[in-house]
């Protein structure tokens, strides 16, 4: 901050009357500061409300990015498919940590700096509103006229008495009070700092408890076909992301066996056929050395097993494919889980089958649960129930690609070392199968079946041992908020004065601390309270 | 049975919005009017008020107007709000009933319940304070989100997708549809107040009308204790959404498109509260905080909704 003096220039070349010279330009003379006197100026600086309100801006800028640009923590597909469009912007994105925009280096510094703010603002507060709790209400002050919602008003009796009575009234309607002499001082509405504090002081609270959550925490997702069990260990996981202080301890043992999935869909609404309207998997759940339990996991209703958290956030189809050899040995049989591609479940499958064939056998597969023709022949899905369910399937040999040791998608195939068998320009139809219905494979390779279509259903599995620790800083944050805007901090004063004529000459004022809308109306109904008391007391 | 309530719904909130016209045009002309009112000088306005003796007393917020002439403009707009907030809460009423749940689980319906809710808070401040002349600005703000939301966000009934299935949608929805409200309010009191200093400043000396409204200092007030209101309704928004979310998709944050601007809409008014007790941040800085506030509010709503890729894909569309 530069100091008044340094900005008034020095004009030479001015309009000044002659012979007037301005003071020779004087070098601003700052007192030394050492180390500490720095490290005490910039954190005088930082804990300014000046910065504070700098910095709550520059959050909410920096939190814009996030929005435009998809983020790896809640939407990495979107994330390889902006870098794949965006090929000239994406590194420069990329190195300035757009992609993860909430825990980059720049947002994490200003939140951190800003909380830092709020600290050094808390603590000496905190103090002050300590001393203030135990201090008396000050002085009643000279001039009362001067003050908010002055109002006098006229009794008969004696001073000490109004006074005495005014003391009590203010202590009902909760005032600390204070008799000075022929005053009372009373002061109420302490609540609405400690309000400012414990929200403050809430939102480090729900900041920590956040990042504990998430270092102790962990997430899981896996994919869970009917008939089928997942367990609570980190190989059953499809994706696993642990927090920075995971441990495999952390892992409680337990099995979830889904037993049906039943969606439910519209069937009466024209304007909304074939829509969800319910999902719920049927589970069986198994605690390491427990009996089997039934539950039911619902969109809403999460499951709560083993400290965990199990959620249902998808469902589709899982074809049971059977390939067998041309000599009849079942080389392959198992669902497949297809990726959703549309309200009414068109999905895509991939099925590899890289050993007892004569070749490597990759198949793309589209399974339609109500399939309908179009005009030109190809499929679609007209509802997501199964109807008339039909998987086509394109069938290319060659190289998988699984042999040289690199992980691979299983939900995708790579066409680079591929020779298309049967679907679009190969030469021969795609399969087209029903349920029970068996196919033979193109070049002699064997034949397949499609013995069964389960549907299957993806859980995600959370673990956040502080996520209570969060919603009480977070009702705190709130009551805190609402002390602090609504409970208004107000001084009121009663003077009374002995005329010569044996009558009360009384006065009233108050003195808001911070925004008090009520403060008038308060003073004057106060006034006309004390009147009614006091002609109570005193008698006509 | 569900079709007869539809057309209802539909029929009353044409109607609402025609007799909303109408009293958008009232509250206009009102405005114009006290152009004329400020040429005649209000002398015996001024002696009323000296007339009291040494006892204060309330002055209302009111702006000056004498006491003799009747604002029959203002009156008529007010009626004619009423009267049409009425069919503007049947029309969400019908809809309500007709799909048998609130009435506030797409864009049509959240627009047609949040704008009742916006004209019913104008209407009940009335009682605490005389805001009236920020009808033609509430009532037309009112009016367009009407004719976007009937025009462009039109859906038809269809029944709750399993993940709105939650009490939350009642709470939280609607609550944050009350936030929305106050900080309409708040921005267009704030817009007046920026009118209002810049005329102080000598720089709109073509709005005359503003010299019947209360100073740019009492309208910062009045702001503030609406965004106050807000803000709050705007925080506890936020938590119900988290607990909704961990409950729906199995975490309580996760920076969804939605989530972010709904953080950063309230640290835009966090700053505008702390702004008020920050030495060069009163006045008309924080009004425009107020009005930026407000404006990612709308954003919020139209913009991330339907653009932004994000999991509060409710619109419907």
């Amino acid at each position: 901050m530069s100091s008044p003096q340094s900005s008034e220039k020095p004009a030479s070349d001015s309009y000044r009357p002659q012979g007037h010279y301005d003071a020779p330009e004087q070098q601003i003379t700052q007192p030394k500061l050492n180390f500490v006197g720095y490290l005490r100026f910039f954190w005088r600086q930082l804990t300014s409300m000046r910065t504070a309100l700098f910095l709550l801006l520059l959050l909410a800028i920096a939190a814009i990015p996030g929005s435009l640009v998809p983020q790896v923590s809640s939407d990495p597909n979107g994330v390889i498919q902006y870098k794949a469009n965006n090929p000239g912007i994406a590194p420069i994105l990329d190195k300035l940590q757009v992609f993860t925009t909430y825990s980059s280096v720049w947002f994490s510094a200003i939140y951190l700096l800003l909380f830092i703010s709020l600290i050094g603002c808390v603590i000496p507060r905190t103090k002050h509103h300590f001393d203030a709790l135990r201090a008396r209400p000050p002085k009643t002050p000279a001039r009362l006229q001067r003050l908010e919602g002055f109002t006098t008003r006229s009794a008969t009796g004696d001073a000490v008495t109004a006074v005495a009575v005014a003391k009590d009234l203010l202590r009902k309607q909760g005032y600390r009070t204070e008799v000075y002499g022929d005053s009372v001082s009373a002061e109420r509405g302490y609540l609405r700092e400690t309000g400012n504090l414990v929200f403050h002081t809430a939102l480090i609270g729900v900041l920590v408890t956040v990042g504990v959550g998430g270092g102790f925490g962990y997430t899981g997702q896996r994919v869970v076909v009917e008939g089928y069990a997942m367990t609570n260990t980190l190989a059953s996981y499809d994706s696993f992301n642990p927090g920075r202080f995971f441990t495999d301890a952390a892992l409680e043992p337990y099995s979830i066996a889904l037993d049906t999935f039943v969606p439910t869909y519209e069937e009466q609404n024209l304007d909304a056929l074939g829509q969800p309207t319910d999902f719920v998997a049927n589970v069986t759940t198994t605690l390491r050395g427990g009996e089997p339990q039934k539950a039911t996991i619902k969109v809403n209703e999460p499951l709560n097993i083993g400290g965990t958290d199990v959620f249902l956030l998808g469902n589709g189809y899982a074809p049971v494919v059977t390939v067998r050899d041309p000599d009849g040995n079942v080389i392959f049989s198992q669902p497949t889980a297809c990726l959703p591609q549309d309200a009414n479940l068109r999905s895509n499958c991939i099925i590899k089958i890289p050993d007892g064939l004569a070749q490597q056998v990759g198949m793309i597969g589209f399974f339609y649960p109500t399939a309908a023709p179009m005009a030109d022949g190809t499929l679609i899905s007209s509802y997501p129930d199964t109807i008339n369910p039909v998987l086509s399937l394109f069938m290319y040999t060659g190289d998988l690609g699984l042999d040289n040791g690199q992980g691979t998608n299983a939900y995708a195939l790579s066409l680079d070392n591929l020779t298309q068998i049967a679907g679009a320009d190969s030469g021969t139809p795609a399969i087209q199968l029903r349920p029970g219905d068996k196919a033979d494979l193109p070049d002699g390779l064997g034949s397949i079946e499609l013995t069964a279509v389960p549907r299957f259903v993806s859980l995600d599995i959370h673990h956040d041992p502080a996520q209570l620790w969060v919603l009480l800083f977070a009702v705190l944050v709130v009551a805190g908020l609402v002390t602090s805007l609504f409970i208004p901090r107000r001084r009121v004063w009663v003077k009374a004065a002995q005329n010569d004529d044996g009558t009360l000459s009384l006065e009233y004022a108050g003195l808001a601390r911070g925004d008090d809308p009520g403060l008038d109306a308060a003073v004057a109904e106060f006034a006309d309270r004390h009147i009614d008391q006091l002609g109570l007391k005193v008698g006509p | 049975m569900t079709d007869t309530l539809v057309q209802f719904s539909t029929v009353a909130v044409y109607s609402a919005m025609a007799i909303y016209a109408l009293a958008f045009i009232m509250f206009t002309l009102d405005l114009s009017r006290r152009v004329a009112v400020v040429a005649a000088p209000a002398a015996a306005e001024v002696a009323a008020a000296s007339a009291n003796g040494y006892t204060t007393v309330l002055e209302k917020d009111a702006p000056a107007e004498p006491k003799a002439k009747t604002p029959r403009y203002l009156r008529a707009a007010m009626a004619l709000t009423v009267i049409a907030w009425v069919l503007h809460v049947g029309a969400a009423v019908f809809r309500g009933v007709a799909a048998g749940r609130v009435p506030w689980a797409n864009m049509f319906e959240f627009t047609l319940t949040a704008t009742a809710i916006i004209i019913g808070v104008f209407l009940a401040v009335q009682f605490w304070q005389d805001l009236r002349f920020i009808g033609a600005f509430v009532t037309g703000f009112v009016l367009i989100a009407l004719g976007v939301a009937t025009v462009n966000f039109y859906v038809d009934v269809v029944p709750l997708p399993p993940s709105l299935q939650s009490a939350w949608l009642v709470i939280h929805v609607f609550v944050a549809s009350l936030g929305t409200g106050f900080f309409a309010l708040g921005a267009a009191l704030s817009v007046v107040q920026l009118l209002q200093a810049r005329r102080a400043a000598g720089k709109a000396a073509g709005l005359r009308f503003l010299d019947t409204l209360p100073s740019a200092d009492k309208l910062e007030n009045m702001a503030y204790r609406m965004i106050v209101v807000g803000f709050v309704f705007w925080t506890f928004t936020l938590i119900a959404g988290a607990i909704w979310a961990n409950r729906a998709w199995g975490r309580y944050w996760g920076w969804d498109t939605k989530e972010v601007w709904t953080f950063i809409i309230w640290t835009i008014f966090a700053g505008y509260i702390h702004a008020r007790a920050t030495r060069g941040w009163r006045g008309s800085r924080s009004a425009w905080l107020a009005i930026i506030g407000f404006t990612a509010v709308v954003f919020n709503f139209t913009i991330v909704n339907l653009f932004f890729k994000g999991l509060h894909a409710y619109s419907g569309l």
